[in-house]
């Protein structure tokens, strides 16, 4: 039996416990290709035209390799701790898929809800399992090794490294050291983000993003908001920023947010107003399925240029 | 004395002003959204910020300057943005250099004490516990009359014979109702308003019915909404809005108190289509449009302000819930750029569009009856 999963919205988040989980249990996991124009034309042919980038990115992803496999794995992400939910539109995913993408007949909607439960992740995957007739024991052991496979992927981050693209460690005697935030889907999608961390390092920065920080200190700056968003990644990319703010253990930030993308309007204001206020250079890029590699590489470059000659101002005062 | 305003939404601020100078406030009466408004949100907020936010940032400044200082509105639990706004708005007016104290208002379910230690903050006068039933009463004896006045409105104007009179009724209601001062007063006022009503002279025919579902601040204020309402009854429609205010406060304020799910046969009927509660009222507009049908209505016109995420979803699943239910769909996308002239060119094709299908359908369930009677 085949299993499909889309390279979109969760799967850079999760992907390594989705992967291993459903490969233990025997099945054949097929991902969807790298994102390629191909792909993100056929997403905006049938999403609707108000969705943001990486929705309509999903939806091409989905109709890629559905005709390929027997089942199309689409979660429908409600929460993963006590404190906040998702965006509405990972709520209402499969609905939306369901009635956007035409002869969509094999999904396979997983609700995930890990909210005041402990053993609901264990729960949820024993019930996935049950589902394609596997033992009790296979799934137990697949869920162990999935969870395995995905703390040793948390683990790579903390080391500096970014799995998804490939980069296993970077050099910490680089110029400047930046802080790039964003959802993982926008980030890590070389596509969508037009390659940009890759860029960023080819420039001479060390780059950190908000899964590169220990989640510990990201917890330490969860008090600093009057009121928690609603929102598990947007508060992961807040409470980042308000930990580069606070520790100043980069020289700028870099916020990516996609174009309609409808929780980024506070997260952006508010860490905008916090740089303004804590002086840190900040620069917003918004992307979308138009965006042009020429326009994106001309500000990168300015911007990092800034920091740079900013950074010698300071080690000339210094000395 | 404390100088308190709250954002404009429809013909809200009339029990809302009433409520908040019985409790000892000196109350600054926010002005109808206008051009200034508009500009001044748009200003200030975020570029991607939903219509409302602009509209309500806008108020906000204008009621500031005019020499508010406390400024009270609702929260919320997300996962809609809409419950995260006072947080921003607040660090953007104090970036401005405003001088001023947000009250917010959570929702009783989750936060009972902060709505508490909020309400708290409002009462600056000593009131006997008969007054607090009093002024309870009356205002929620407004606010159910406000909502009667509308929805008759929405009866009575594709059938006025002359037009605009309508308009000029419910204007008059409007100033009847907040011009009240005692419960008996108000009683009277509301036989008052079906007389008024019943003295427009009608024409009799059977008008094509919309439902109008959507996000509530571009429902409920019609300077939001380019006036919808009454465009389509002038084009001779009979509206029905999914939500008023009076049934909003009982099924998201009252219920929640008591941690029950309000208008839950809206949100079974959802279910087929949309199975997850989404914040906002993404879920509310497709159960309304499964009702709607149900009731025999011809048309679908959803509205939602330019990136609202729950309707984005809505919209998303509602043309097949129409489609399947054989009704017609529209979803108009409001923003500060959308102009009146454009929405209502686009009414009137849906409108004729409707009154067209509607012909095609009587003529052909008349025939199978006609075969039937000849044989």
């Amino acid at each position: 039996m085949k299993i499909g999963i889309p390279r979109a919205l969760a799967y850079y988040a999760y992907y390594p416990f989705i992967k291993t989980f459903f490969e233990r249990l025997g099945l054949d996991v097929v991902v969807s290709d790298e994102t390629t124009k191909e792909i993100m034309d056929k997403g905006v042919e049938d999403a609707i035209t108000d969705a943001c980038v990486p929705v309509k990115l999903f939806h091409g992803h989905v109709k890629n390799i559905k005709d390929r496999v027997d089942y199309v794995f689409v979660p429908r992400l409600v929460s993963v701790n006590n404190e906040a939910t998702f965006c509405p539109k990972f709520l209402g995913l499969p609905d939306m898929l369901a009635c956007s993408v035409t002869d969509f007949k094999n999904l396979l909607e997983v609700r995930i809800d890990l909210k005041k439960k402990r053993l609901r992740l264990f729960m949820l995957c024993m019930s996935a399992a049950r589902r394609f007739r596997k033992g009790f024991f296979t799934a137990y052991n697949a869920y162990f090794k999935a969870l395995y496979s995905f703390k040793n992927y948390t683990h790579q981050f903390l080391q500096g490294g970014i799995p998804p693209l490939g980069i296993v460690a970077q050099r910490k005697n680089l110029p400047i050291r930046l802080g790039v935030v964003g959802y993982p889907y926008m980030l890590y999608d070389p596509y969508l983000s037009l390659d940009l961390i890759k860029k960023l390092i080819n420039m001479g920065a060390y780059v950190v993003t908000p899964e590169m920080v220990p989640e510990k200190d990201k917890l330490k700056q969860a008090r600093k908001l009057k009121k928690t968003l609603f929102w598990t990644f947007s508060n992961n990319v807040v409470r980042t920023a308000y930990h580069f703010f606070e520790k100043r253990c980069v020289d700028g930030i870099i916020h990516i947010t996609a174009f309609g993308c409808g929780p980024d309007f506070i997260v952006d204001k508010l860490m905008e107003l916090e740089a303004r206020s804590r002086n840190m250079p900040y620069l917003t890029i918004t992307l979308d399925e138009q965006t042009g590699q020429e326009g994106l590489n001309t500000r990168l470059e300015a911007f990092v240029d800034m920091l740079k000659i900013k950074r010698a101002k300071k080690e000339a005062a210094l000395a | 004395m404390r100088k308190v305003s709250f954002p404009y939404m429809g013909t809200s601020y009339i029990p809302f002003n009433k409520l908040l100078t019985a409790l000892g406030n000196e109350v600054v009466l926010p002005p109808r959204p206008n051009a200034e408004t508009i500009s001044l949100g748009c200003k200030f907020a975020p570029e991607f910020a939903c219509y409302p936010f602009k509209i309500v940032l806008g108020t906000y400044v204008q009621v500031l300057e005019a020499g508010a200082d406390t400024l009270v509105s609702t929260g919320g639990v997300g996962p809609c943005r809409a419950g995260l706004y006072t947080t921003l708005q607040e660090k953007i007016l104090k970036d401005l250099g405003y001088n001023f104290e947000m009250i917010t208002l959570e929702p009783p379910g989750r936060h009972l004490k902060d709505l508490i230690t909020s309400i708290k903050k409002l009462i600056n006068t000593r009131l006997s516990f008969k007054d607090y039933i009093n002024i309870g009463r009356f205002v929620w004896k407004q606010l159910t009359l406000l909502d009667k006045a509308e929805r008759l409105s929405h009866k009575v104007r594709p059938l006025e014979v002359k037009k605009g009179e309508t308009t000029r009724t419910y204007k008059k209601c409007v100033d009847l109702v907040s011009g009240a001062q005692s419960i008996k007063e108000l009683t009277e006022i509301e036989r008052e308003i079906e007389l008024l009503y019943e003295c427009i002279e009608k024409k009799d025919f059977d008008p094509v019915k919309i439902g109008i579902v959507g996000e509530i601040y571009v429902l409920l204020e019609p300077s939001a909404n380019l006036e919808i309402e009454e465009t389509l009854g002038d084009l001779g429609v009979y509206v029905e809005r999914s939500m008023f205010l009076a049934g909003y406060t009982v099924s998201n304020a009252v219920m929640d108190l008591f941690h029950m799910a309000g208008e839950r046969d809206i949100k079974k009927l959802a279910s087929p289509y949309f199975k997850e509660m989404c914040g906002g009222h993404g879920r509310e507009s497709v159960g309304n449009a499964v009702h709607f049908a149900k009731r025999g209505f011809d048309g679908l016109i959803q509205l939602s302000p330019f990136t609202c995420i729950p309707e984005i979803v809505a919209k998303s699943i509602l043309p097949r819930v129409c489609e399947e239910r054989g009704m017609g769909f529209l979803a108009i996308t409001l923003d500060e750029q959308t102009g009146k002239e454009g929405v209502k060119t686009r009414l009137e094709a849906f409108v004729d569009m409707l009154a067209a299908k509607r012909k095609k359908l009587k003529t052909t369930t008349i025939k199978p009856q006609l075969v039937k009677e000849m044989s």
